[in-house]
């Protein structure tokens, strides 16, 4: 019987032969915290290690601010000032406030093909776009995995997500993880890892990849892994200068014989998709809901922050202007994306458009710090999450779409297709 | 250990953002005054008739969303004697073991809003006293219940110095 990938980076993780079903101790390679997890990490950090304890290994842990960035409160600015003062005492690698969303810096600086990787944010999953295995951690896990730098895990089964035929014009990753999280539901993958292939993901750019694998969690997945490939190589080579090689890349990807539940999604002819308030499974065609008023419309966060879905965007709204009773907010995932969109005049086309363009964090997908909606209000958002309150007032209500409905959206001031423009 | 209480119900996916609202993070350094909002945004009025003790009972998928281990903290400290669903996220899941939160696994539909329940939860058995009707709870993996015994993992690692499975 062959293996997955995922019981290969286990395997490695573990210094034995491991399989999916077992409940193993296994070494991280990576250790991730951000401003609003990482405090409660720290307190069972002391608990078990004590006040004057040492992480265990400060080169792997990263730490970044970016859910209430830059400072929102005092209360923020006291958490910001306790956790610096925890990265300085123990070495840590700290981006601050001026990195932007910790998920986008770490596959752009640290992630590898065939690490572990946990982190304290359900949205850790996302790094598995480039090959490795990341799942996401509450603070105590986190805090047990500072003090040893190991933690227990269930190896999970894999369900392997065959995504085929061709995308149509303004489609995109986006779609496709919508559609599939409407087929199998909130829990679908629950406790599985969620492997995406077939041509239409080997197509994708990693860019879209990372948006596939964002989203895992929204159908209950453990992780998110697209198998590294050319792409991912390349990828790595241009951003970090690595050299990853062929020969370990087919080592690591999942036998022939590895066995999965199977999921088959034909793309052909599938129009944007669009998650209807207040389940990320609730997901239509943008066809269904065209026309829907709406108040505010979000570019940005960990699922779709990127210079690759900032293009997208600008595209479509350059020479146009956001409706008047719209507000639009852009926000770049990152420092290195901020830079690429300034550099290629993206930001330019937002700001001539109406939009405010904002630092790089998470803005309101955290749904307590800025950019809120009020009770009765719509937000169409590129982000990951509609539960009610997450982007504000429980009375208002938000769609998730792809960055081409969210232009088009803020043109007309409801929900439009893009392909119609 | 058996605990009695009243069953609160709720329906499929309850989400972390249900259960402990983004808007109240800020009160995250003061869990006291955050589980005063617990099951807000899934009930408004839950709070008023909710007693330390009480039970939240859910159909599946408990705790879908964030990892956020505020939520199953909000819920112990706000004194949640278990939640019992029929599934439970998986973060949510150990979350909720790491910081003593019982749990069980088990089918809810015998159980309506505002039942007196006797649960014994190393047995895992649901007693619902309102209905007569007994429910068996799926026992948890061994090595959770070790942890759960000893009020959750720091306390855990602090006594055997390391996790072992």
């Amino acid at each position: 019987m062959g293996k997955t990938i995922v019981e290969k980076i286990f395997s490695k993780a573990c210094g034995k032969e491991v399989n999916a079903g077992e409940y193993v101790f296994a070494s991280v390679d990576l250790a991730m915290i951000h401003d609003i997890t990482a405090p409660l990490a720290i307190k069972a950090f002391k608990e078990i290690a004590g006040e004057n304890g040492k992480v265990w290994d400060p080169g792997k842990v990263i730490m970044a601010f970016d859910h209430q960035v830059p400072a929102d409160s005092i209360n923020a600015a006291e958490n910001h000032k306790l956790l610096r003062k925890f990265a300085e005492t123990q070495g840590i690698l700290n981006y601050d406030v001026k990195g932007g969303i910790a998920h986008q810096i770490m596959v752009e600086n640290h992630v590898e093909p065939g690490m572990l990787v946990v982190g304290a944010d359900s949205h850790t999953c996302m790094y598995g776009a480039l090959g490795a295995f990341s799942t996401g951690i509450g603070s105590t896990d986190m805090g047990a995995v500072l003090a040893l730098g190991k933690l227990w895990f269930k190896v999970p089964e894999s369900i392997k997500f065959d995504v085929y035929g061709k995308l149509e014009r303004h489609v995109y990753g986006k779609d496709v993880i919508l559609k599939l999280i409407g087929m199998v539901g909130a829990d679908g993958a629950n406790y599985k890892a969620c492997i995406y292939g077939g041509e239409v993901v080997e197509r994708l750019n990693i860019s879209d990849r990372l948006t596939i694998c964002n989203m895992a969690i929204e159908m209950g997945g453990k992780a998110g892994i697209v198998e590294p490939d050319e792409v991912t190589v390349k990828y790595l080579k241009n951003v970090r200068g690595l050299d990853i090689s062929f020969d370990f890349i087919e080592e690591l990807k999942s036998d022939d014989e590895a066995e999965f539940q199977n999921v088959e999604l034909d793309v052909t002819g599938m129009e944007p998709q669009v998650a209807k308030p207040h389940r990320v499974d609730n997901v239509v065609g943008v066809s269904e809901v065209e026309g829907t008023k709406v108040d505010q419309v979000f570019i940005g966060s960990c699922t779709n922050g990127r210079f690759e879905d900032l293009k997208i965007a600008a595209e479509i709204l350059e020479d146009e202007k956001v409706a008047e009773n719209v507000r639009l907010i852009v926000i770049p995932a990152s420092k290195r994306e901020y830079l690429r969109a300034l550099k290629d005049g993206l930001v330019e086309i937002f700001v001539e458009a109406g939009a405010l363009v904002e630092a790089p964090s998470c803005g309101p997908c955290m749904g307590g710090s800025f950019g809120l909606i009020a009770s009765g209000e719509v937000s169409v958002s590129t982000s990951n999450r509609n539960f009610i309150g997450r982007q504000g007032s429980p009375e208002g209500k938000i769609y998730l779409v792809n960055p081409a409905v969210a232009a088009a959206t803020a043109i007309y001031g409801e929900i439009t297709d893009p392909r119609k423009i | 250990m058996k605990v009695k209480g009243r069953a609160w119900k709720f329906g499929d996916d309850i989400s972390t953002d249900h259960i402990t609202p983004g808007r109240y993070y800020h009160l995250r350094s003061n869990m006291p005054e955050l589980a005063k909002h617990i099951m807000e945004d899934a009930d408004p009025y839950f709070m008023k008739k909710f007693k330390p003790g009480d039970f939240i009972v859910a159909g599946k998928n408990f705790g879908m969303g964030s990892s956020r281990e505020h939520a199953p903290l909000a819920l112990k400290i706000a004194g949640v004697s278990a939640v019992i669903a029929k599934s439970f996220a998986r973060i949510f899941y150990r979350n909720a073991i790491n910081v003593g939160l019982p749990l069980l696994i088990a089918e809810t539909e015998a159980i309506d809003d505002g039942d007196l329940l006797e649960v014994d939860l190393l047995a895992g058995k649901v007693i619902n006293l309102s209905r007569s009707v007994t429910i068996s709870a799926s026992p948890l993996p061994e090595f959770m219940l070790r942890i759960l015994n000893e009020g959750g993992l720091i306390n855990f690692v602090k006594k055997y110095g390391d996790i072992t499975v």
